[in-house]
C-alpha cells in the first residue's frame, strides 16, 4: 500500500462514516404546534429540499392546520403525502398550502413527498 | 388504525359577522350544541370554524344553520368548485413546470451533441496532433459549464437543500455523480502538469457530465408526462361539474347563473341535452337521465317528480324542473372525487417494506459509492486506478434509483381508484384495495344485493269473466294515494302496462289492513284478508286456490274487491336481479366461493340460492347476527368479502375482511364499507375484486423491478463483475438505465388504464 491508497483509504472510510452518522444519527429540528386563541394547533413548514422543521408536535384531540410553504420548484416536492390520514396533496412552488386534520390518536406518523424520500414525523402527544 | 376517528367528519366553516373574541364563543356555543355536534372550535383571528360532528346526525347545512341562529354567517366556499380552481393552478403550474423542463432538456442534448464528438478526438491519433488538447479540455469545459449550471442546476440546489436538512433524494446521487465526474474534468484541465507528476493521464469527462444531465432529464420529461395521466381520472371527475345553472326565480322568469350562487332551494330547469348542474329533487317533468358517470350504469335511468337527479349527469330526453337540494362540496360529485382524493393519498400496507428501504437509500448509495471508490483505488493497477475509481463511483450513484421503488406502488393506486370510480367502484384507501384482492368467499345480504330489496308485484291474478286491464286501472287509480310500500309496487306495475290514470275519491288508508277509495263511481278496497273478512267480502275458490298457490311461494298476498265483490289477487315479492347470476358466475369462475344470509326461511333462501346458482346458504338469519356469520366464515380461514345494503349490515360490514356496500347511487358516505358501489346491482362486486387483484398484481411486479434493478444494477456498476468477465458499466448507460427504470415502474402502472370489468353488465 503506498502513501496515496492510505489517505484515500482513510478519507473514504472516515467520509463514509460522516454519511452515516450525518444522515442517520445527527439531531433533528423539531417544533411543537402554537395553539392559536380558538384552539387550533397551528405549524408552518417551510419545503426546500426538506421539511423544516421536520418534526412536529402536536396534541391529539385538537385541529391541526400545516402550513406548508414550497420555497422551490423541484419537482421531488411537488406533492404531499400523509398517509395516516389519506393526505395526497400537490403543493404549488412559491405558496402556502393548507393541510388540516384532527389528530385523534397518540404516535408517530411519517409525512413525506410523493416518492418517499423527503420525510417528515407528526409527533401526536 | 387510523388516527382520524372512523365515525366523525371535520368541516371547516368560514364564519363571517364575527367582531369580538366572545362573538367566536358565542358561534362556538352554538355549533357545540347543535345535534350530532362532538366539538367545535372557532378561530377568532382565522375567521374560521373547526367541526368535528357524526355524518348522520349533521351535516355542513345543519351547522350552517347553527351558525345562523347565532347571529353569524357562513361564507359558502363552494368546496368542489375551489377545488377545481386549485387543480387548475396545479396544472398551470405544472404545464409551465414542463416547458422550463423540457428547454433544459434541449440545451442538454445540443451541447452534449457536441461535447461527445469532440472527446472523440482524443481516440484519434491523427487528430490529436493537430489539436493543441489543452485548448480542446478549456473549449469543452465551456460546453459543459451550461449544462450544469442552466439544465442541471435544479440538481445541485434540491441536493444542497436537502443535505441542509440532513436528507437526501436522487438529486442528490445525481448531483454527486456528475459533480465528482466535473470537478475532476476541471482538475485535469486547469492543472494538467499535477497529473502527469502523478504517472496519470489527465483525462476528461465532460462528455459524460453532459450526457447523464441530458439522460436524466430524458427519463423526468417523460416521467411527467405519464404522471400526469395517473390523475387524470380525478381530473376528469372535477371537470364534470356544470359551470352554470338555468334558476327559475320565483317570479317565473329564468336565469343562467354561475354554479356557485345556486342555493338550497333554488328551483333550475333542465333541458334535453343539458347537463344537471348540482343535486336535487324533480318537482316537474320527466326525463331519461344518463348516470354513467357517477355510477358506471350504461343505460339512462328514467326519472319523474320525486325522483333524486345528481350533479353532473345529463339529461337525455325530457325538460325537467328540480328543487336544489345539495351544493357545493355536499353533492355526490364532489363526494365521489373526495373520496378517490383520499384513496390516491392513503398508504397500501404492501408498500411498507419500500418506504423502509427509500428512507435510507440514498445515504447508503453513497456509502456504497464511496466504499466503490476505494476499493478501486486500492486494488486497480496504479496508471489507472484513479479514472476506473472514478467512473465506477459515478456508475454507482447514477445508476441507483430510489424513484422506481417511491413511485411503485403509489402510481398504481391512483391509476386504479381512478379507474374504479369510472365503474361506480368507489375504493376507501389503499389498504381496502390490498384485502379485496385476498378475498377467497364473498358474503352476500340476500335482501337488496341478489333481489332489487324493495316489492315487486310479481302476479296480477283476476277471477273469471274479470278484464284485467281495466281492472288494473282501479286499483293504481286508489294505490296512487297510498304511500304504503306495497301500494308503490303496484302502481309501478300499473305505470309499466301504462294503464292510463284515473281519479279516485274518498280514499282512506285502513290501519294494518289496506285501503278504500271511490273510483268511476265503484267502491275499491284493496288489502288483506283480514280487509276482506271485516268487509264481509266472500273470496271465491278459484281466488282463495291462487292466493294459496302465491303464499306457497313465500309471496305476499294482495286481494282486490269491488264493489263489495273480490276480482283479483295480486302476488307481491322481492324478485332477483337480472344480473345476479351472470355477477356470481362470474365470481365463482375467479374462484372465490360465493354464500348467501338471508332473514327469509329455508325454503325461501333454498329457492333464490338455487335460481342463482348459489349452493351455501344461511336462512334466518336475524339481522343482530349477521356479523356474527361473517365470523363463523373467518373461523373457516376464509377472508370474507360481505356485501350488505349498507342499511342494517354496519356490523357486519365491518367485521368483514372487507365491506362492499352497495350505494344504489344515494349515498356515498358509507364508513363501515372499504368499497361502496355505486350501482345496485352484482357487476360491481366483479368489477372491484377483479381490479383489486389487477392492481395488486401490477404493484408486485413494479416492486419487484424496483427491488431487481436496484440490487443487480448497484453491485454491476460497482464493478463487482469485472473480476469475472471484465464488465465495467459506463456511467453514461448507468444514467439510461435509471431513466428508463422509473418510467417502467410508471407505464406499467398506466396499464391499469386498460382494465375492464369481466364483462359488462
Ligand atoms: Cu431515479
Amino acid at each position: 500500500m503506498d502513501s496515496s491508497e492510505i489517505i484515500v483509504t482513510v478519507a473514504g472510510l472516515v467520509l463514509a462514516a460522516f454519511v452515516i452518522w450525518y444522515f442517520f444519527f445527527s439531531t433533528r429540528q423539531t417544533a411543537s404546534a402554537v395553539s392559536s386563541s380558538g384552539g387550533v394547533q397551528e405549524v408552518d413548514i417551510t419545503v426546500k429540499g426538506g421539511y423544516s422543521p421536520d418534526v412536529i408536535e402536536v396534541e391529539r384531540g385538537k385541529p391541526v392546520q400545516l402550513h406548508f410553504y414550497r420555497d422551490e420548484e423541484n419537482s421531488c416536492s411537488e406533492e404531499l403525502l400523509m398517509p395516516d390520514f389519506s393526505i395526497r396533496r400537490d403543493l404549488p412552488a412559491f405558496q402556502t398550502t393548507l393541510v388540516e386534520l384532527l389528530p385523534q390518536e397518540a404516535g408517530r406518523f411519517d409525512f413525506t413527498c410523493g416518492m418517499g424520500m423527503l420525510r417528515g414525523t407528526l409527533v401526536v402527544k | 388504525m387510523s388516527p382520524t376517528s372512523e365515525n366523525t367528519e371535520t368541516a371547516t366553516l368560514d364564519i363571517e359577522g364575527m367582531t369580538c373574541a366572545s362573538c367566536a364563543a358565542a358561534v362556538e356555543k352554538s355549533l357545540s350544541r347543535a345535534p350530532g355536534v362532538q366539538s367545535a372550535l372557532v378561530n377568532f383571528a382565522t375567521e374560521k370554524a373547526t367541526v368535528q360532528y357524526l355524518p348522520g346526525q349533521a351535516s355542513p347545512s345543519t351547522l350552517k344553520e347553527a351558525v345562523v341562529n347565532a347571529g353569524y354567517g357562513v361564507v359558502e366556499r363552494a368546496l368542489d368548485t375551489s377545488a377545481a380552481d386549485r387543480q387548475a393552478e396545479i396544472d398551470r403550474q405544472k404545464a409551465l413546470a414542463y416547458a422550463k423542463l423540457k428547454r433544459r432538456f434541449w440545451v442538454a442534448v445540443g451541447l452534449a451533441a457536441v461535447i461527445m464528438p469532440l472527446s472523440m478526438l482524443m481516440l484519434w491519433p491523427a487528430a490529436m496532433q493537430r489539436v493543441n488538447t489543452q485548448w480542446l479540455n478549456y473549449g469543452l469545459l465551456l460546453l459543459t459549464l451550461p449544462v450544469l449550471l442552466y439544465s442541471g442546476r435544479e440538481f445541485y440546489s434540491s441536493a444542497w437543500n436537502g443535505f441542509r436538512h440532513r436528507s437526501a433524494n436522487m438529486d442528490t446521487l445525481i448531483a454527486v455523480g456528475t459533480g465528482a465526474a466535473f470537478l475532476y474534468s476541471v482538475a485535469a484541465t486547469v492543472a494538467p502538469g499535477f497529473f502527469m507528476r502523478h504517472g496519470l493521464i489527465p483525462e476528461v469527462y465532460y462528455d459524460t457530465t453532459a450526457t447523464i444531465i441530458a439522460l436524466i432529464l430524458l427519463g423526468k420529461l417523460l416521467e411527467l408526462r405519464a404522471k400526469t395521466q395517473t390523475s387524470a381520472a380525478i381530473r376528469g371527475l372535477m371537470g364534470l361539474q356544470a359551470k352554470t345553472a338555468r334558476v327559475v326565480r320565483p317570479g317565473g322568469q329564468e336565469m343562467d347563473v354561475p354554479i356557485e350562487q345556486v342555493q338550497l332551494g333554488d328551483v333550475v330547469l333542465v333541458r334535453p341535452g343539458e347537463k344537471v348542474a348540482t343535486d336535487g329533487v324533480i318537482t316537474e317533468g320527466q326525463s331519461a337521465v344518463d348516470e354513467a358517470m357517477l355510477t358506471g350504469e350504461s343505460l339512462p335511468v328514467a326519472k319523474k317528480a320525486g325522483d333524486a337527479v345528481f350533479g353532473a349527469t345529463l339529461n337525455k330526453t325530457g325538460a325537467f324542473r328540480f328543487r336544489v337540494t345539495k351544493v357545493g362540496a355536499d353533492t355526490m360529485l364532489a363526494q365521489i372525487v373526495k373520496l378517490v382524493e383520499d384513496a390516491q393519498g392513503s398508504r397500501a400496507p404492501i408498500q411498507r417494506l419500500a418506504d423502509k428501504v427509500s428512507a435510507i437509500f440514498v445515504p447508503t448509495v453513497v456509502v456504497i459509492a464511496i466504499l466503490t471508490f476505494v476499493l478501486w483505488f486500492d486494488l486497480a493497477p496504479v496508471a489507472t486506478r484513479l479514472p476506473l475509481a472514478l467512473t465506477n463511483f459515478v456508475a454507482v450513484l447514477i445508476i441507483a434509483c430510489p424513484c422506481a421503488l417511491g413511485l411503485a406502488t403509489p402510481t398504481a393506486i391512483m391509476v386504479s381508484t381512478g379507474k374504479g370510480a369510472e365503474y361506480g367502484v368507489l375504493i376507501r384507501n389503499a389498504e381496502a384495495l390490498e384485502k379485496a384482492h385476498q378475498v377467497n368467499t364473498v358474503l352476500l345480504d340476500k335482501t337488496g344485493t341478489i333481489t332489487r330489496g324493495e316489492p315487486t308485484v310479481t302476479d296480477f291474478l283476476t277471477a273469471p269473466g274479470q278484464d284485467a286491464a281495466s281492472l288494473l286501472q282501479l286499483v293504481a287509480a286508489l294505490e296512487r294515494q297510498s304511500e304504503h310500500p306495497l301500494a308503490e309496487a303496484v302502481v309501478r306495475y300499473a305505470d309499466a302496462q301504462a294503464a292510463p290514470a284515473l281519479p279516485a275519491t274518498d280514499f282512506r288508508a285502513i290501519e294494518g289492513k289496506g285501503a278504500a277509495a271511490t273510483v268511476n263511481g265503484q267502491a275499491v278496497l284493496i288489502g288483506n284478508q283480514r280487509l276482506l273478512q271485516d268487509e264481509n267480502v266472500a273470496l271465491p275458490a278459484d281466488l282463495l286456490q291462487q292466493s294459496e298457490q302465491l303464499l306457497n311461494q313465500a309471496k305476499t298476498v294482495l286481494y282486490v274487491a269491488v264493489a263489495g265483490q273480490a276480482v283479483a289477487v295480486i302476488g307481491v315479492a322481492d324478485v332477483v336481479r337480472e344480473t345476479s347470476k351472470a355477477a356470481i358466475q362470474q365470481l365463482q369462475a375467479l374462484g372465490i366461493e360465493v354464500v348467501m344470509m338471508t332473514g327469509d326461511n329455508a325454503q325461501t333462501a333454498a329457492k333464490v340460492a338455487a335460481q342463482v346458482g348459489i349452493t351455501r346458504y344461511f336462512a334466518e338469519v336475524l339481522p343482530s347476527g349477521k356479523a356474527a356469520k361473517v365470523k363463523e366464515l373467518q373461523a373457516e380461514d376464509r377472508t370474507v368479502a360481505m356485501v350488505g345494503d349498507g342499511i342494517n349490515d354496519a356490523p357486519a360490514l365491518a367485521q368483514a375482511d372487507i365491506g362492499l356496500a352497495m350505494g344504489g347511487g344515494t349515498d356515498v358516505a358509507m364508513e363501515a364499507a372499504g368499497i361502496t358501489l355505486m350501482r345496485s346491482d352484482l357487476q360491481g362486486v366483479v368489477t372491484a375484486i377483479a381490479l383489486s387483484r389487477q392492481t395488486i398484481r401490477t404493484i408486485k411486479q413494479n416492486l419487484f423491478f424496483a427491488f431487481v434493478y436496484n440490487t443487480l444494477g448497484i453491485p454491476i456498476a460497482a464493478g463487482l463483475l469485472y473480476p469475472f468477465f471484465g464488465w465495467l458499466l459506463s456511467p453514461m448507460l448507468a444514467a439510461g438505465a435509471m431513466a428508463l427504470s422509473s418510467l417502467s415502474v410508471l407505464t406499467n402502472s398506466l396499464r391499469l388504464k386498460g382494465f375492464a370489468p369481466v364483462s359488462k353488465g
